[in-house]
């Protein structure tokens, strides 16, 4: 039972990396990995979010769109298929949940609410937080095992922006050519560095 | 050398600025450079303790090299030729016809003819390594206008031994072309860059060739594929991770001839051409290391990571909790099979794409050997994983450098306010 949750966990981190094998969340991936400190802030940030959202998001499918999810309420709700409301329910549940967190943070650990700044309200509309949410839709996952995918996806696009941001401050010492300098050369590190994930591609698990 | 001085500061006008070969500057600096430089000689009493430069440094990795490149055309010409000896056809092309010219027979027991017919494959792959990376490398200093840099050296001399003999030769071409462009020069050159120039070649011809170069059949210089039993088979690592120690022991189990450890150690194993041997990368890194030029730490904490991670693997397969007989292959055989020497001693001491703090190298090189394991261990498409993960960690060496010096910084400032 760990085995398969641990699985799951590490197929998500190295595996199926969000940034670095389905290239989601590209522009704050892209736009904030200027300096580690902001990376960590971020990614920090993403972990929270995502381990928050995906279970939610499950919970919501399971209970409220998908076909015969409704049946709960009445019986005559069996045949009812809202999943077509997935896109804006969750983005929904996302905003709500982000401002929950941010509430909450604001209120007991001012700190952190501090570090991570402008980056929560922000990650609202980060697409790797509504991928993940359907992915778990596709893969047909329990909450439990949702909550764990959500931890996995968080750490993976923590770790591929960290590492980025690493790599970018080594990079104010690099001549690059002047028409790549930026966001040119940033896409092609972003290349090389998936071409090191594709090392963990093919690992079945 | 005197006359080739003379004949270098003749010719010296026409490059410098204001000369009708001015453009080509980057190309006379070069041959200036690899014949004549560093020309500084102190007078008086003498300050610098040891004028080790890139140059330098460069030359005597090739240096360090040079066994396994000598391993990598015997070992070549030697596999095919037992192939061959087992009733395996030639291949039919310019080189077994080059050899039937010089009237020499496919016969393992002869050094010479092993020697040249490892030759005739290896040393093209490395002619056209030079070529046309150089020809970029030499595109790219004109344009922009820096020198012509020994690094490229290095990696010419690296790539090649990475390779399978049988690989065709624009591969090669387009696989050094992507590293030393892609690699190395959009990030500005020598020293520069973040990944391994040759590992990205490397890893660029893995996914994007996978037919010749997946590594799970064995790259034979010879028709392997009609009649030659025991050498149309899987490579020892293919073996190993099949059927364990079994397949290695019983030779009916793996379909080829008995294997022994001390041939796995010397290198006389099917494989890529330069990584074979154990023994020669062995003599590699004593030079290295006595030079100072590669880290031992590196070294140290690739063999720190796999034996750790081999342990966790035996104790697992012998607990009993695992049916796999590849986590049950010990320690000294891993050490000596597939890539693993190599990578450890040539790829992971790369000055450039490792970490520059010392305790950063010795992380480095434990990370490396504990993904690289688990990787070979559990990753059915990648048998030689040792390249990727190199790649891998080439990512993260920055990171664990940023940490580091915080670290130390941080410790600092305590030390000085108290």
């Amino acid at each position: 039972m760990l085995e398969h949750y641990l699985n799951i966990l590490v197929k998500a981190i190295f595996i199926e990396n969000m940034a670095l094998a389905f290239f989601l969340g590209m522009c704050p991936f892209l736009n904030s990995s200027k300096k580690v400190d902001t990376a960590v802030g971020l990614g920090t940030a993403v972990v929270f979010v995502l381990t928050l959202t995906v279970p939610l998001n499950a919970f919501v499918y399971k209970f409220l769109l998908a076909e015969g999810a409704l049946a709960w309420i009445h019986p005559s709700f069996a045949t009812l298929d809202l999943s077509f409301l997935s896109f804006l329910t969750f983005i929904g549940s996302i905003a709500a949940a982000v401002q929950l967190v941010e509430m909450t943070m604001d209120r007991y650990f001012p700190k952190l609410y501090v570090a991570l700044g402008v980056f929560l309200p922000l990650i609202t509309v980060n697409c790797a937080i509504l991928g993940a949410a359907l992915f778990m839709v596709q893969r047909d996952y329990t909450i439990a095992e949702s909550a764990v995918y959500g931890l996995g996806c968080g750490i993976g696009w923590a770790l591929a922006i960290i590492g980025l941001a690493a790599i970018r401050e080594k990079m104010h010492y690099s001549n690059v050519p002047p028409g790549l300098r930026g966001l040119g050369i940033t896409f092609i590190t972003a290349g090389l560095m998936a071409i090191g994930f594709m090392s963990f591609s093919g690992i079945q698990l | 050398m005197k006359f080739l001085l003379g004949l270098q500061n003749k010719q010296r006008k026409l490059f410098e600025k204001g000369g009708k070969l001015e453009r080509l500057y980057p190309l006379f600096e070069a041959g200036d450079t690899f014949l004549f430089t560093p020309d500084h000689v102190t007078r008086g009493a003498s300050h610098v303790r040891d004028a080790i430069d890139l140059k330098r440094m460069m030359s005597i990795v090739v240096v360090g090299l040079a066994p396994c490149m000598l391993m990598a055309m015997y070992n070549t010409g030697y596999q095919a030729h037992l192939a061959i000896a087992a009733g395996a056809a030639p291949l039919a092309n310019w080189r077994t016809a080059m050899m039937q010219a010089m009237g020499l027979a496919f016969d393992p027991n002869s050094v010479l003819a092993c020697f040249a017919h490892g030759a005739l494959y290896y040393v093209p792959v490395y002619i056209v390594t030079l070529v046309a990376g150089g020809l970029f490398e030499a595109l790219f200093a004109v344009v922009r206008k820096h020198d012509i840099n020994e690094g490229f050296l290095v990696t010419s001399a690296l790539f090649p031994l990475t390779l399978p003999a049988t690989i065709p030769l624009w591969q090669v071409a387009l696989g050094i072309i992507f590293g030393v462009v892609v690699g190395k020069e959009v990030f500005g050159g020598t020293g520069m860059n973040i990944f391994n120039p040759a590992l990205t070649a490397r890893a660029f011809l893995y996914f994007a060739y996978p037919a010749q170069i997946s590594g799970d059949k064995v790259w034979i210089a010879a028709e392997t594929a009609a009649g030659a039993d025991g050498y149309s088979g899987a490579t020892w690592l293919a073996v190993l991770k099949d059927q364990g120690m079994a397949g290695i022991n019983d030779p009916s189990l793996g379909g080829r001839t008995p294997v022994d450890w001390w041939s796995a150690f010397l290198g006389f194993e099917p494989g890529s051409m330069g990584e074979t041997s154990a023994l020669f990368c062995l003599i590699g890194a004593a030079v290295l290391i006595a030079t100072g030029v590669g880290s031992w730490r590196t070294m140290l904490g690739c063999l720190v990571g796999s034996a750790a991670m081999v342990v966790v693997f035996n104790v697992v397969a012998f607990a009993g909790w695992s049916e796999n007989a590849y986590y049950a292959v010990p320690l000294y055989w891993h050490w000596v099979i597939g890539g693993f020497a190599f990578a450890a001693v040539f790829m992971a001491t790369d000055p450039v794409s490792s970490p520059f703090t010392e305790t950063g190298k010795f992380i480095y090189g434990c990370c490396i050997g504990l993904l690289g394991i688990l990787i070979r261990e559990v990753n059915p498409a990648y048998p030689g994983s040792w390249m990727l993960v190199i790649l891998f960690m080439n990512m993260f060496a920055p990171l664990i450098d940023h940490y580091l010096v915080r670290a130390n910084i941080k410790r600092r400032m305590v030390r000085y306010a108290a």
